[in-house]
């Protein structure tokens, strides 16, 4: 049979069969039976992080405290923007290994226009951050797409180059000293630094799980209609339901309060701009021509192209979103720091935004993988990152569990890729 | 199961479907040719792909039958010639100049991505759109139609990645994508090569009902067996040239080898009607 039968009487063998089988129990056995061959989605990353929580949290009791909690999300935060720039680009079937350093001279063009003589207001400085990364992207998939160089290369020259324009704009900048632009404007510092009203916080999530609650059930209540396979209701409102659960727990944890002398609580801004930029691209990947379009590419450019696609412009373009969204990261990265410097480790950067998209899912050979992926593997790196550090360890430690994280991460998805085939 | 067409005399037996309308050809090639530098792949090729016929094209590895697939669906053009379309000379500059006018092509492998599901790949390139989000429900309906109408019912569900798609599964979405972008002369290169028996049977059935519903259809195969099962008429290319075009009634696997290996073929009856140039220059003393 081609589709579900729009009523609710299906046979058992047409709920193993289809994809998005219509009770609870065929859910399941259906569930299980993909992930025993390999398509179980982002869960294996999920229990990852669970596990790693559950071992910080015994050798660390205050891991698990609000303000650690909170710090992590911020730490999180540029690796989670640099792995959603990495994806565009890895869907492709592509890489781009510069975006260290492009993120390095978003947020330090963004600097050094906020500071004297310049002063522009934070919004055109912010602004003039991000169109020279997306310029930088643009360039770069220029050269990938139309002259057919390995983007391996140019994105290597990338890694090079731009490190050496960024050290040179910040020594000729007029308000650098040693090496390092400060930034003085409260705005651009209060992107990561501020925080939202506990009121605010509250509305913001329930506006946020709303909107999703809407548009899931409203997508299953359409497809229904249509008398198209729809997930069970058990299964959707159990979608909803644990959406709004984590932003329950999330704003919980953001709103109490973490300060030592003063009272300081509420959900750092920089968590709603992280989730805007994800929601955004998780839209456009998902929803929209270009998306499609990325994935069919990376699925086999060739039947993309005979089927009409402009294969040029929708790699450069891809090209340039990544240019962009690193640019976001840098301008996070400068404002978490309240300031740029020449001592930006792009290099290491760009490998944990590699890594944040492949530990999240997303394929290295182009065609698979999702803006969650980043969310998911930045929020593994972060939590490594920040959890060593509680312990005391250094960046050795760190490099080493992370590149663990990192194979593992692979290793679970070469098995799954095999019981595939 | 193969119908080996008249093995003791012509084939007695009414065509495996009425061959309703036929008459008029929405593609004709004339005078066309095309080298690779110094290799002459075709040259004055003529040949028309009548409406509602399946026309099978045969030749040996190197006869240019991939060249001439190529020039109908817009990947290069040709050095001479005209490609004749709906009655107007046309030049088909890109694929998708070609599929635009309605000509659909079906490849082997290349035509479609593992990573997206059937009804993705189906509307690749042509997703309904409404207010910039792709509609699809609305997608995943008018697929399911056009496999159903096509009686495509090994599919589980249009929402399987393609990758989890047999070979012939694989072309029956290759074929409903065809239909969908409402082709009216559908090619296909080589469409059973990698298939199993049953698999064939059922591709070579969907080959034949693209023809019921009135659409030209060609066919390039290496295999007699499902020529002759499947097609209407046939045209033998022999070191790029048309060494003999007809309908199907006039060969018989014997001379089509014959015409396939040596261009000519001496057991062919000259007196046969539709019959066109083959073997002329063994006539002449
Ligand atoms: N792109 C090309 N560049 C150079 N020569 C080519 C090219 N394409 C085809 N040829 C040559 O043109 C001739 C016809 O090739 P073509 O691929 O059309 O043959 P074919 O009939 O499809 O053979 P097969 O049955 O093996 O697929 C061959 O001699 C081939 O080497
Ligand atoms: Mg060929």
């Amino acid at each position: 049979m081609i589709s579900a039968p729009p009523g609710a009487s299906e046979s058992e063998a047409n709920e193993v069969a289809s994809p998005v089988p219509s009770s609870l129990s065929g859910f399941l056995r259906q569930w299980a039976r993909r992930a025993r061959s390999g398509e179980s989605g982002v869960l294996p990353v999920l229990g990852g992080l669970i596990l790693i929580v559950v071992i910080f949290q015994v050798q660390s009791p205050v891991f698990l405290s609000p303000a650690n909690l909170t710090n992590l999300l911020v730490q999180g935060a540029v690796f989670v923007l640099l792995g959603m720039a990495e994806v565009f680009v890895l869907l492709l079937g592509e890489i781009d290994l510069s975006i260290g350093f492009v993120a390095g001279i978003g947020g330090g063009v963004a600097a050094i226009l906020l500071a004297s003589p310049y002063n522009l207001p934070w919004w055109a400085a912010l602004g003039a951050g991000l169109v020279a990364t997306a310029a930088i992207g643009a360039v770069q998939g220029t050269l990938v797409t139309r002259l057919g160089l390995p983007s391996f290369v140019v994105t290597l020259a990338g890694l090079l180059g731009w490190e050496g324009v960024l050290i040179t704009m910040i020594d000729h900048s007029p308000s650098a000293s040693g090496g390092v632009v400060r930034i003085s404007n409260n705005v651009v510092n209060d992107l990561v630094n501020g925080n939202l009203s506990p009121l605010a916080g509250w509305i913001g999530m329930i506006l946020v799980v709303s909107a999703y609650a809407l548009a899931t059930l409203g997508g299953e209540q359409k497809r229904r209609k249509r008398g198209l396979s729809a997930l069970p209701w058990s299964i959707a409102m159990l979608k909803v339901g644990i959406t709004a659960l984590a932003g329950v727990v999330l704003v919980l944890i953001c709103n109490t309060n973490r300060g030592h002398f003063v009272s300081l609580r509420g959900v750092p801004w920089v968590v709603p701009i992280v989730l805007a930029v994800f929601a955004g691209w998780t839209f456009l990947l998902g929803r929209t021509r270009f998306g499609r379009y990325v994935y069919a590419i990376g699925g086999n450019a060739e039947a993309a192209r005979r089927a009409g696609i402009n294969l040029l412009r929708v790699r450069t373009i891809a090209f340039t979103l990544s240019g962009l969204t690193a640019g976001a990261g840098g301008i996070i990265y400068a404002s978490r720091l309240g300031s740029m410097s020449v001592g930006i480790d792009g290099g290491t950067l760009v490998l944990y935004a590699v890594a944040a998209a492949v530990i999240g899912g997303t394929s290295l050979f182009g065609g698979r993988g999702k803006a969650l992926h980043a969310v998911l593997g930045g929020l593994v790196i972060a939590t490594v990152y920040n959890g060593m550090g509680l312990l005391g360890m250094g960046a050795a430690s760190q490099y080493m569990v992370t590149a663990l994280v990192l194979v593992a991460a692979v290793t679970v998805d070469a098995f799954a890729r095999r019981s595939r085939n | 199961m193969a119908q080996t067409a008249g093995n003791s005399s012509y084939p007695t037996a009414p065509p495996l479907r009425p061959s309703g309308g036929g008459g008029e050809s929405p593609l004709l090639l004339r005078g066309i040719a095309k080298s690779f530098g110094a290799v002459q792949a075709l040259s004055s090729v003529d040949l028309d792909l009548p409406a509602g016929k399946v026309t099978a094209l045969l030749g040996d590895n190197g006869a240019g039958k991939s060249t001439l697939v190529k020039l109908i669906s817009g990947i290069f053009a040709p050095d001479e010639g005209s490609i004749i379309w709906e009655g107007e000379p046309v030049r088909l500059r890109t694929p998708k100049e070609a599929s635009e006018l309605g000509i659909a092509t079906v490849y082997q492998d290349l035509a479609l991505c593992d990573n997206l599901d059937v009804v993705q790949n189906m509307f690749l390139g042509r997703e309904i759109v409404r207010s910039g989000v792709m509609d699809e429900a609305e997608m995943e309906t008018v697929a399911s139609r056009t496999l159903e109408d096509l009686s495509v019912t090994t599919l589980s569900s249009t929402r399987q990645l393609v990758a989890s798609l047999s070979g012939g599964q694989r072309q029956a979405v290759a074929v409903a994508k065809a239909v969908m972008a409402r082709a009216r002369l559908v090619v296909f290169d080589e469409p059973t090569a990698a298939l199993g028996v049953s698999q064939t049977a059922m591709v070579l059935d969907l080959i034949s009902r693209l023809a019921d519903a009135g659409m030209a259809v060609m066919v390039i195969s290496h295999n007699l067996n499902d020529v002759f099962r499947v097609a209407d008429r046939l045209a033998v290319l022999y070191l790029g040239q048309i060494a003999a075009e007809g309908p199907i009634s006039g060969f018989d696997p014997a001379n089509v080898v014959d015409l396939i290996t040596t261009g000519k073929s001496a057991r062919l009856a000259p007196s046969q009607p539709g019959m066109e140039a083959a073997g002329k220059e063994e006539e002449q003393p």
